[in-house]
């Protein structure tokens, strides 16, 4: 399989001005990506794992290094230095991003924010509308639900939805920075089923995953992390 | 592999100063400067060198603080202030080669009525408070060349109704409702004919939260449907990020940062937007 995604060098800090302080996050970090595959990253919180995946999908500039990716619409493309358009062009139809937080429109309904994903995607209203069903019905959100507002879900439903808003685009890399932190184990399971379904769709997934039993059982690959650098790699099964 | 995609509307080096300027500060980067007056002759840049592009169906953002420009940048592109200096173009207009400023006065009241919506401030300089609703629609249609009264009244029926300005009030004056409907009825107006570009200056500011949220939840969903690029100015980060695919920070009449609206918010360069960010609530 070819590399979909090879980060060379990247090092990234953070200039505050009003501490007069310059604090690095990560620096030299190296990672392939093989189309297909389920890699983790591990570490101590703080020690710059949530900086890499916001690096490449561009919520961090990049300072130093590059990030190859190799997307369906513009060839292999350095992330590092893509135009602000094509960033939200990928984001849009090639790069997911799923963290802990649900970040919504307010007064928008749990299904709106689905079909919205869809819809952005050029799909067809009635497609989206099917899918969404899908997804929400998949993720067990109560049906009555469907038509609130998220911001009056519990936080186990927020994430469920989040999470089932990243995943109905079908990304082809898609960024998971810690999404079941603090989801019950039956929707953990669901979580992991549908990565599995994603990966046997071709999905190639980078995360970030606090319960390591939960991430040994899906990873291909791990990388450690401490302070900003990578201590090894290792391979959990060959 | 840059360009896959055409600007709507693409400024470049906007200049606009309110003064004659004097030998110490032309060039406007003289050390008779305070911020952006001069000292000696008392000359205001209000905008220096701006330069950007805005995309077909985006949110372009606009934050800094006031008497930063961002008024003066949209009534410089909507031809209310004459620029000192600068180019625009839109693509809808003569394919884009044109530069905007150096149109006759006709063909600039052509582009306002055609490709672009404005809406302002204060309702008192986009609407005519006296005419009835659906009359200052049919005003605008009427600058662009409608003269079929039915049509207007249809068109003008319809938008109100997509505002949600209840049908029946439709006849009654802008001065008789509050401050969120005169808002609404601004961008029913500015809707009127289609324009690919709309200009938002600070369409929330002061309203109440309820009437705000209303109106911004109108703008999104106009940019889905209507597939409208929008230049939305707002001293308010909250508004930005809900609606802004990117954002241009401005300070002392230049931009001095801009990135994806995520960027701006958790990646800060500059000491004023990350001052900016850390004062959001």
């Amino acid at each position: 399989m070819g590399s979909i995604l090879k980060i060379q060098g990247l090092s990234k800090s953070f200039k505050l001005h009003n501490l007069g302080k310059h604090i690095r996050a990560v620096s030299q970090v190296a990672i392939e990506l093989r189309e297909g595959e389920f890699v983790g990253i591990t570490g101590k919180s703080g020690s710059g794992k949530s900086t890499i995946l916001k690096c490449i999908y561009g919520t961090y500039r990049i300072e130093e290094g590059s990030i190859w990716y190799h997307s369906e619409k513009f060839g292999a493309i350095n992330l590092a230095k893509a135009t602000e358009r094509q960033m939200l062009y990928l984001r849009k139809h090639e790069i997911g991003y799923v963290s802990q937080f649900l970040n919504v429109m307010p007064r928008t309904t749990a299904r709106q924010l689905v079909t919205q994903a869809i819809l952005e995607m050029n799909e067809e209203q009635r497609f989206a509308d099917s899918e969404t069903e899908k997804i929400l019905s998949h993720f067990e959100l109560a049906q009555e639900l469907w038509d609130s507002y998220p911001t009056t879900f519990s936080g186990g439903e927020k994430l469920r939805l989040n999470i089932a808003r990243a995943m109905v685009k079908k990304p082809r890399l898609l960024l998971l920075d810690e999404p079941t932190a603090s989801l019950d184990h039956d929707s953990k399971l669901k979580v992991k089923q549908l990565i599995e379904q994603l990966i046997k769709e071709g999905t190639t997934m980078l995360g970030i995953f606090h319960d390591l039993e939960f991430m040994n059982d899906l990873c291909d690959r791990e990388y450690n992390m401490e302070n900003g650098i990578f201590l090894h790699a290792s391979f959990t099964d060959s | 592999m840059t360009d896959f995609e055409v600007p709507v509307l693409s400024v470049k080096n906007l200049n606009k100063q309110y003064g004659p300027g004097c030998l110490k500060c032309r060039g406007g980067e003289s050390s008779s400067l305070v911020k952006n007056y001069c000292q000696v002759c008392g000359t205001v840049y209000a905008c220096r060198n701006v330069s950007f592009d805005v995309f077909p169906g985006e949110v372009l953002g606009i934050v800094g603080e006031s008497g930063s420009g961002k008024s003066t940048l949209m009534q410089c592109l909507y031809f209310d202030q004459e620029v000192t200096s600068g180019e625009a173009y839109v693509s809808d207009y003569e394919n884009g080669e044109k530069n905007l400023f150096q149109e006759s006065s006709q063909q600039q009241r052509y582009i306002r009525n055609h490709i672009m919506g404005k809406v302002y401030q204060n309702p008192l300089l986009g609407l005519r408070m006296n005419f009835s609703s659906i009359g200052n629609i049919a005003e605008k249609l009427i600058a662009a060349g409608n003269n079929h009264v039915g049509m207007m009244e249809s068109r003008g029926t319809e938008l109100l109704n997509k505002v949600h300005i209840p049908v029946h009030r439709r006849k009654e004056a802008p001065k008789n409702f509050s401050g969120g409907m005169q808002q609404r009825v601004q961008i029913a107006k500015a809707l009127s004919n289609h324009p690919p570009l709309l200009l938002l200056d600070e369409v929330t500011t002061g309203l109440d939260l309820s009437v705000q949220a209303s109106v911004l939840d109108l703008i999104k969903s106009l940019q889905r449907e209507l597939g409208i690029s929008i230049v939305l100015v707002s001293h308010d980060l909250g508004v930005i990020r809900m609606l802004a695919d990117r954002t241009l920070v401005m300070l002392e009449g230049k931009v001095i940062e801009q990135g994806l609206t995520d960027q701006i918010l958790e990646d800060p360069q500059q000491p004023y937007t990350q001052q900016l960010v850390h004062s959001l609530l």
